[in-house]
Formats: C-alpha cells, sequence, structure tokens
C-alpha cells in the first residue's frame, strides 16, 4: 500500500506489489517450446517515439534501492520479471519463467526459465542471473524494501539453482498470494552487478549518474540518456524476449522520452499542446477540462472507474504519554470511543465529496477494499446513508450533549474541538477536509483543517504522533490482501491508528491480527476469501479509519498511440510498454 | 477628466473610507454567510439581475431566476425561468458579528429563500464569492494595516533613536538594518509555522506571521526616519529650542517627530498593499488562514488550479477588486507625496 500525496509515497516495502489472487494455486502450466513470449496486442507499427511526462525525476535506477513511484516506473520498463502480473486481466502471467510448478503442500516452487534469451547488452540471462538477484534483494545489509516480502514467517525464501534454466525456492510456510510474489522482482546482470557487490559498492552502482553502459537489462527499453532537470531517454532493447503474434520482434517503439514536469497542470498543458502522448494521473478537473477539446484533437481519455485508492479520516489513538500531551490525550477519550467515530461516519457527505471535489468521478465507500476490486470486495457490507439526526442520536447515547450555542459537549462536559491535518499540496484531499469540516459542524464539532507540508504531515502520523486527526490516502499495489499486512497486524508498521502495539489493543484488533495471519498463509482461495470477508466486516464495525471516497482511476493517450490499455493496477498506462505504438491518428481505442 | 484637487481629494477619501467600511461590517454588504455551502450549485456562474419579466412589464426593483443544473448538458447551470425572486433590500438573513461585539441580522440585499442570489458567483463548493470577498477583505486589510503599522512603528523608534544620537548606536542599529534587509523572510516564517502547536487557529497564526513579517520589515521605514532625523536635528529651529534649553524628548517629540509624519503617512499607503500581498503569498504557500475562512490571499490561491483558471472567469473578481485597492493606495501615495513637497516647499 502507498500514500500519494503527490510525489512521496512512504510505506515503501507494503507498496510492493506481491500478492496473489485467488484460484491461481496448485500445479500450473504455460510451457510453450519457443523461448519468445508471444503479446496478445494488436500488430504495431514499428519505430515511433513515445514521450510521457513524470512528476518527478527518478531517484535511482537500482531496483534494490527504489522505493519512490517514479523510480519504479522507470525500472519496470528496463527490466523484467519472473512471472508479472498483467494489469489488464490481474491474473499471472509467464515472463521470464515459461512454466512453474507449486508443490502439493504449497512451500517449494520450481520455475523453468527461458532458454537463450538476453539481457540488453547481448550478455546470456540464465538461472545464475536469478540466484543472483535472489541474493541482493535478501541481503540485509543492502536494507532491500522487498526483502521484507521475501521473508515468509521472517524466514527468508531459500533460492536454490537446479540447472541452468531451473531454479527452485523454498518457502518456510505456504504463501497465499503463491506466485504473485515474483511479480516486480527484476532479474539483475550477475556479470555487471556481481563485482560491485562483492568489493561493497552495490548502493552506489546504478544510480541516476550511472553511464547507460553500465545498464544492462531484460526489460523492453535500455538507457540511452539522462539530462537532470529536463528529461530521461530510453531506446529498444533489440534483444527484448517478447514477440507479436505475427512473429515480428517487440517492442514496437524505438524511444520512449520521460520528461520531468513537476505539476500536474503543466502536464495537462504539455499534453493539450501535443508534447506528450500519455498521462496518467489525471484530477477530475483537468479530465472534464480535457474532454472538452478531446474530440476535436482525437484524443482518448479513459475515466477505467474507481481504483485501488482509498480517502480516508483517521484519528489519533496511539497510547501516548500523558505527560507530554495532556491535551491530546484527553481528546483520545473520543477518539477511542467508537460511538464518537460512529457518528461522525455517519455525518460524512460522501456523495457530495464526490460530486463537488472529484467532478461525480469518485465513489463513495465505507470499508477498505474499493469497488475497484472486484474479486475481494465483501457485497455484504452495509452502507449506512448519511443521517444527522441518527449520528446525534448515537452521541446522546453516548453521553454526548449540546449546549445553548449548540456546540457538541462530551460526558465531561469539555467542548469537542479537534484539528483534522491534510497534505497541503493536494488540492482534492483540502477539499474533502473541508466539506468534513462542514459536515461535523453540524453535529456542534468545532473542527479546525490544518493544511501542513507532506513530509512535516507524515513526521508527525509515524514519527512525533503529535496530530489529532489527519484525512489521507492509501493506494493498494494488488488485488490481493497481502500487502495489507501491515496495515491491519497490531505490530504493523502502518497499523496507522495506533502505531506499533506491544499487543492488541482491543479484542477486534486480536482477531484482525489472527485473520490477516491465517489468510496468508492458507492455500485456499475459498477460505482466504472468507478470512478476507471478516476482516472488511471487522475494520467496517469498528471504524478504525473513516472510509470517504475511491476516485476514479482518469488516463488520456493522443490519437496516435496504438495498443493503449490503460489498467488501474499501476503504472496505469505504461504497463504494457512492450506493445505501445505510435502510428497514424486514430490508433488509440477509446473503450 | 477635469477636476480640481480638493476634488480630487474628497473623491480619494472617500474611496478609502468606503472601502474600508466594506471591511469593517462585512455581513452587512454581504448576502451570506461566507461559510455557508450550497453543494447542489459549485462554481455557478454570477446571477443574473432582471428588470423586464417575461410579459415584458418593467420591475424598478430587480428580480432574479434561481440556476438549476441543465438536463441536456450543453452548460452546467441554466436559468429556471418558472421561478423567480425579487431583490430586497435591508433583509433579514444569516447572523453576523459586528466588530465582534454584537450580533446582528440585517443584510444590504437578498432574495426570499429558497432563492439564491450570487452576484460574483459561486466557488467549489457552491459558496457565496462576493461574501467570501468582503469577509476576505477583513483578514486582508487587518494585516496588511497590522503589518504596516508593526513595521512603521519598529521602525519609527529605531530610526529616531538611530539617527537623533548617532555615534555608536547609529553604526549599531544600521548594520542591523542591512542584515534584516539581507534576512531570507520566508524560511523564517516557515520556521516558525513549524513549531507552533497544531491547534492555534490558523486566523491568530496568520497575524502572528504577519506580526513577525512586519517587525521583520522595519528597515526601511528605519532608514527613511533616520534621514529625516539627521537632517531635522541639525535644522535651526531645533538648534534653538536646544538652546533654550529644551530636553532631548522635547525637540524630539515638538521639533523633529512632526517632520517625520507626511514621510510616515505614505509610506504607510506603500506597505499596506505591500503586506495585502504578503498575505496573498503566504496563503499560496499554505501558510495563510484556513478553510473556511476566506482571505484574498486564499480567493487568489484558487486560481493556482489550471481548470479553475481556465473554466470560471467569475473567479478572477477578487483579483479585480485588489486591483482597484491598490490603485486607490497608490493614488493615496502620491497625492500625499505631492502634498508633503507642497507643505516642504
Amino acid at each position: 500500500m502507498k500514500a500519494t500525496a503527490t510525489r512521496y509515497r512512504f510505506w515503501k516495502w507494503a507498496l510492493l506489489v506481491l500478492a496473489a489472487l485467488a484460484g491461481n494455486m496448485g500445479p500450473t502450466a504455460a510451457a510453450g517450446p519457443q523461448d519468445y513470449a508471444k503479446s496478445g496486442g494488436e500488430t504495431g507499427e514499428p519505430g515511433g517515439k513515445l514521450v510521457v511526462a513524470l512528476r518527478s525525476e527518478p531517484k535511482t535506477l537500482n531496483p534494490i534501492l527504489s522505493v519512490d513511484v517514479t523510480s519504479r516506473e522507470v525500472i519496470g520498463v528496463l527490466n523484467a520479471d519472473l512471472i508479472h502480473i498483467n494489469r489488464e486481466t490481474q491474473r499471472t502471467e509467464p515472463a521470464l519463467a515459461k512454466s512453474w510448478t507449486i508443490s502439493a503442500d504449497g512451500t517449494k516452487y520450481v520455475l523453468q526459465l527461458r532458454r537463450e534469451i538476453k539481457f540488453s547488452d547481448g550478455a546470456p540471462f540464465t538461472a545464475n542471473d536469478v540466484v543472483f538477484s535472489f541474493e541482493l534483494y535478501l541481503d540485509e545489509k543492502l536494507h532491500s524494501p522487498q526483502r521484507d516480502l521475501l521473508a515468509i514467517d521472517d524466514k527468508p525464501i531459500v533460492v536454490k539453482k537446479l540447472s541452468d534454466y531451473s531454479v527452485e525456492f523454498d518457502l518456510a510456510k505456504p504463501y497465499g498470494p503463491a506466485e504473485r510474489l515474483f511479480d516486480g522482482l527484476a532479474i539483475l546482470p550477475s556479470h555487471l552487478l556481481e563485482k560491485p557487490y562483492h568489493d561493497g559498492k552495490l548502493q552506489q552502482s546504478w544510480s541516476t549518474s550511472a553511464r547507460p553502459e553500465e545498464f544492462a537489462g531484460l526489460g523492453p527499453f535500455k538507457l540511452s540518456s539522462y539530462v537532470p532537470g529536463q528529461q530521461m531517454t530510453l531506446q529498444r532493447n533489440p534483444y527484448y524476449w517478447k514477440k507479436d503474434p505475427r512473429g515480428n520482434s517487440l517492442p514496437y517503439l524505438a524511444a520512449v522520452t520521460f520528461l520531468f514536469v513537476p505539476t500536474e497542470d503543466a502536464q495537462v498543458i504539455k499534453f493539450q499542446s501535443g508534447e506528450t502522448h500519455l498521462l496518467e494521473r489525471l484530477n477530475a478537473d483537468n479530465f472534464t477540462l480535457l474532454q472538452r477539446g478531446a474530440t476535436a484533437k482525437g484524443q482518448c481519455l479513459q475515466d477505467l472507474g474507481p481504483g485501488l485508492e482509498f480517502q480516508f479520516l483517521v484519528f489519533n489513538q496511539n497510547h501516548l504519554d500523558s505527560g507530554k500531551a495532556p491535551d491530546l490525550v484527553a481528546k483520545q477519550s473520543w477518539f477511542r470511543d467508537l460511538k464518537f467515530r460512529e457518528a461522525v461516519s455517519l455525518a460524512m457527505d460522501r456523495k457530495g465529496m464526490a460530486r463537488l471535489v472529484y467532478s461525480g468521478r469518485a465513489t463513495p465507500i465505507w470499508g477498505n477494499v474499493t469497488p475497484g476490486n472486484k474479486l475481494w470486495l465483501d457485497p455484504n457490507l452495509p452502507h449506512p446513508e448519511r443521517s444527522i439526526e441518527e449520528a446525534r442520536k448515537i452521541l446522546q447515547s453516548g453521553g454526548y450533549s449540546w449546549n445553548s450555542g449548540g456546540t457538541l459537549l462530551d460526558p465531561q462536559k469539555r467542548p469537542v474541538t479537534f484539528t483534522i491535518m491534510v497534505s497541503s499540496s493536494n488540492v482534492q484531499r483540502s477539499k474533502l477536509a473541508t466539506l468534513a469540516q462542514d459536515d461535523l459542524k453540524q453535529l456542534g464539532m468545532d473542527v479546525q483543517v490544518v493544511p501542513m507540508e507532506f513530509r512535516a504531515l507524515v513526521d508527525r502520523l509515524l514519527n512525533t504522533k503529535d496530530y489529532e486527526a489527519v484525512l489521507m490516502n492509501l493506494v493498494n499495489g494488488d488485488v490481493d490482501p497481502t500487502p495489507e499486512m501491515n496495515l491491519w497486524l497490531s505490530s504493523g508498521e502502518t497499523h496507522l491508528w495506533d502505531l506499533g502495539e506491544a499487543h492488541p489493543a482491543t479484542p477486534w484488533e486480536a482477531e484482525l491480527d489472527h485473520l490477516m495471519e491465517a489468510q496468508m498463509t492458507t492455500n485456499d482461495p475459498a477460505a482466504r476469501r472468507k478470512l478476507y470477508y471478516r476482516v472488511q466486516e471487522i475494520v467496517a464495525q469498528n471504524l478504525p479509519f473513516i472510509f470517504l471516497v475511491s476516485p476514479n482511476i482518469l488516463v488520456a493517450a493522443q490519437s496516435t498511440v496504438g495498443n493503449f490499455h490503460p489498467a488501474i493496477l499501476e503504472p496505469y498506462v505504461l504497463w504494457n510498454a512492450d506493445e505501445l505504438f505510435v502510428g497514424r491518428a486514430g490508433a488509440a481505442k477509446c473503450q | 477628466m477635469s477636476m480640481n484637487s480638493g476634488h480630487r481629494q474628497l473623491l480619494l477619501l472617500f474611496s478609502l473610507v468606503l472601502l474600508h467600511v466594506f471591511m469593517v461590517v462585512p455581513g452587512f454588504f454581504a448576502p451570506y454567510d461566507y461559510s455557508e455551502q450550497n453543494r447542489e450549485l459549485p462554481f455557478s456562474p454570477p446571477t443574473r439581475l432582471h428588470f423586464i419579466d417575461s410579459a415584458g412589464r418593467f420591475h424598478l426593483m430587480p428580480f432574479i431566476h434561481p440556476f438549476r443544473a441543465s438536463e441536456d448538458g450543453s452548460a452546467p447551470y441554466v436559468e429556471d425561468q418558472a421561478r423567480a425572486y425579487p431583490l430586497h433590500l435591508l433583509k433579514d438573513g444569516a447572523p453576523y458579528r459586528v466588530l465582534g461585539l454584537w450580533t446582528a441580522r440585517l443584510h444590504l440585499f437578498g432574495v426570499e429563500q429558497p432563492g439564491r442570489i450570487f452576484l460574483f458567483g459561486t466557488d467549489d463548493f457552491g459558496r457565496d464569492e462576493l461574501s467570501r470577498m468582503l469577509f476576505g477583505g477583513r483578514i486582508s486589510l487587518l494585516a496588511g494595516i497590522l503589518g504596516a503599522a508593526m513595521a512603521i512603528f519598529a521602525g519609527t523608534v529605531l530610526g529616531v533613536l538611530s539617527g537623533f544620537y548617532g555615534g555608536w548606536l547609529d553604526g549599531l542599529i544600521m548594520r542591523t538594518a542591512e542584515l534584516f534587509l539581507a534576512l531570507p523572510w520566508l524560511y523564517l516564517l516557515f520556521a516558525v509555522r513549524a513549531i507552533l502547536p497544531l491547534h492555534i487557529k490558523t486566523t491568530q497564526t496568520l497575524l502572528l506571521l504577519i506580526t513577525v513579517v512586519g517587525l521583520v520589515g522595519w528597515a526601511r521605514p528605519g532608514r527613511l526616519v533616520r534621514g529625516i532625523v539627521l537632517s531635522a536635528k541639525e535644522r535651526n529651529f531645533a538648534l534653538a529650542a536646544k538652546a533654550m534649553g529644551a530636553s532631548n524628548f522635547h525637540v524630539l517629540r515638538w521639533h523633529i517627530l512632526p517632520g517625520t509624519y507626511g514621510v510616515l503617512l505614505t509610506t504607510a499607503a506603500l506597505l499596506v498593499p505591500q503586506f495585502i500581498l504578503a498575505e496573498v503569498t503566504l496563503s499560496f504557500l499554505g501558510l495563510g488562514v484556513g478553510e473556511p475562512v476566506p482571505s484574498w490571499g486564499s480567493l487568489l490561491a484558487e486560481l493556482q488550479n489550471y481548470s479553475v483558471l481556465t473554466s470560471y472567469w467569475w473567479m478572477y473578481l477578487p483579483a479585480c477588486s485588489l486591483i482597484v485597492l491598490f490603485l486607490t493606495y497608490h493614488w493615496a501615495s502620491t497625492t500625499l507625496q505631492d502634498k508633503v513637497a507642497e507643505v516642504r516647499s
């Protein structure tokens, strides 16, 4: 999961997409005699150049060290993984591993690798590269963000080379998400990185200042040039291992240029003027703005519906030292009161939020699984309608009252007043906070919205814990529930409402711990679904988060971009970079 | 247009007073409360005033047709011709506080509920822009006047000390002034905001920040005052007063300070808009007053959004009124300058 306040996303480890989809268990085979993979897209025109704007510069091109979204997006087209999640079907498909088997007890995976394929510098790819890559991911000294996910039940995965083209992975326990584990783990060239690794210089390798010759990857593109502050250009990898149905080598594009454009508005202006081909992460206002001119220019604007992002309000329930923050600790008696949280949730005008902040391009939500995640969403979750009266009744039954001026008083007759912290750089979230403030005013709560620079906000949220409530968002990296472990486990590092509990503070948090651990180590998809439905029920009943809305994923492409199949899983538009092409106008087919 | 200088000054005085009266009792001139949301009418264009009804009859008192969402989607809103609400003068409406002392309900104009009149359109939450602009002026003008007063007060005290006593004190104060001129005040403000606790009201925070900006801005008026004091204390009337045994305080109070008044007034007329702009800058940076309290800075900050900038022209109206205010202040400062020159000669 990750927070997307503009550029920074802070739960690095949790954000990695390593999870499983139910129904993919047991021996699977996608074997074929050829060692080239076949794509399923429309046949494209080779030779085009694609220009895309990025919000920030990648901080590194080293897959072992990267944590920010931009770095991962660029790394994603330079490298390849063993088994890949198809962003469109949301199911796994063979990548560098052409087939795999999973033992009956779910702890042993044997992967058969493609033969005779090459890195972008022409060196051959073998099982040695796989073993070497996992050695790096698992090395404690390198602090790779992926390491946490490769340790099942705190025991790291054991990787064994069986032959030049087959590798075995041994897990300590069965892993619910199964082979989704391998998605996003780039395979690195041992012939280039082995020396720096043994010299202890891996952390300095593959920085953005490294020369293009120092890199080699298995992705569709390779680095060609980088101008700090301006752009990064990639060129076609001639040794890429995929072909289209007619046998033409992929990728179609001769080059991809990433322009660094720091604001969304500037990106929209560049797109309007035709300087860039694709736009991802559009807000609803800009989407509407582009729609006005889109038909004339033939641009393809797509509203993919709700994604995996959710906006929510969370109250500070951390166990704090009452000597240090007496005011806050006194207010926590409200925040820990379920009736208080229920009343807040009932007062929220979620429909109004979707309409006013997202021009209707968002869906009200009452739980952590968004409507975009059709596979895991509990259909029986209640959707209580907004009711100020009902909320007032609940507060009254909890001992709250109102004074003559209409101010809400708690059972000790103190006026209820608190602050909501919100990232100052995110327009949508500031607006949500303003609406929430007005909704809570109707319950007699005096709420102040405090816009704050995002890093200062994260520091208060995770380190100093000096805040009362915060309005923020999370984005699931995958549809599977396993990446949410850090959020729901009472010991989890992003258990936001009460960080680092030594023991579950409440019985329902203890039950969440049990359910999340059980779903991760269960192989039966139906059983996992049942466990996760119960998680959703508990969360909806106890409201550690007040869920608000899930914004739609909005993307755009120029009419010349072919094979444009945006998906609600990140990276929304570049996931099939190997199939994209720039051709005649009208190549973009809008669904 | 020809106007003699007396008339011009009267007109100037009148417009300055009028502008400030708007800000002293914004609640009377504003038809609604600044925080009142109309969630079904976001970004509604300004309401049109009609004088002639569908039957062709002329009405002395204009009436309005309320907006409703259009069904065919050609425009976001259309006028609902079936309903008409006449404009009422001196109408009871949302309560507001006058100078923080008593509560009133009387508004200059309004229409019957459920009719709504938005002469400047609405913002993204359907809040009346005119009301927000009038209430926003309160914070912005307060910030401007407070900042200017702080700068002038600190500048005068230090400038007089520096100019009158001279010597090492003069050297110290003037070097400090140079230091203050070179200070990156933006970072200072960020630092001040970061150490303030969260629950301080944002309005208080803003005024505190403006005070800091004002105090930091003492150097320019300080230098000006020092110059005047330096020259005045050598002039015959000051020397004569001293020779007749007047105390330093007496000479300062009755012979030197009066010479600075003209310049200070002119400086004030220049500084007030400068501090209003400072508030605008602070709001742009998210250091201004928080929602739902409006300020001209936060109203302008909405124009940072590309889609607002290109789609809703009425969101520029706060900027236009800022221009009018600044021009009036500029006019005041040039007139004052002429006056000072006239008196001097």
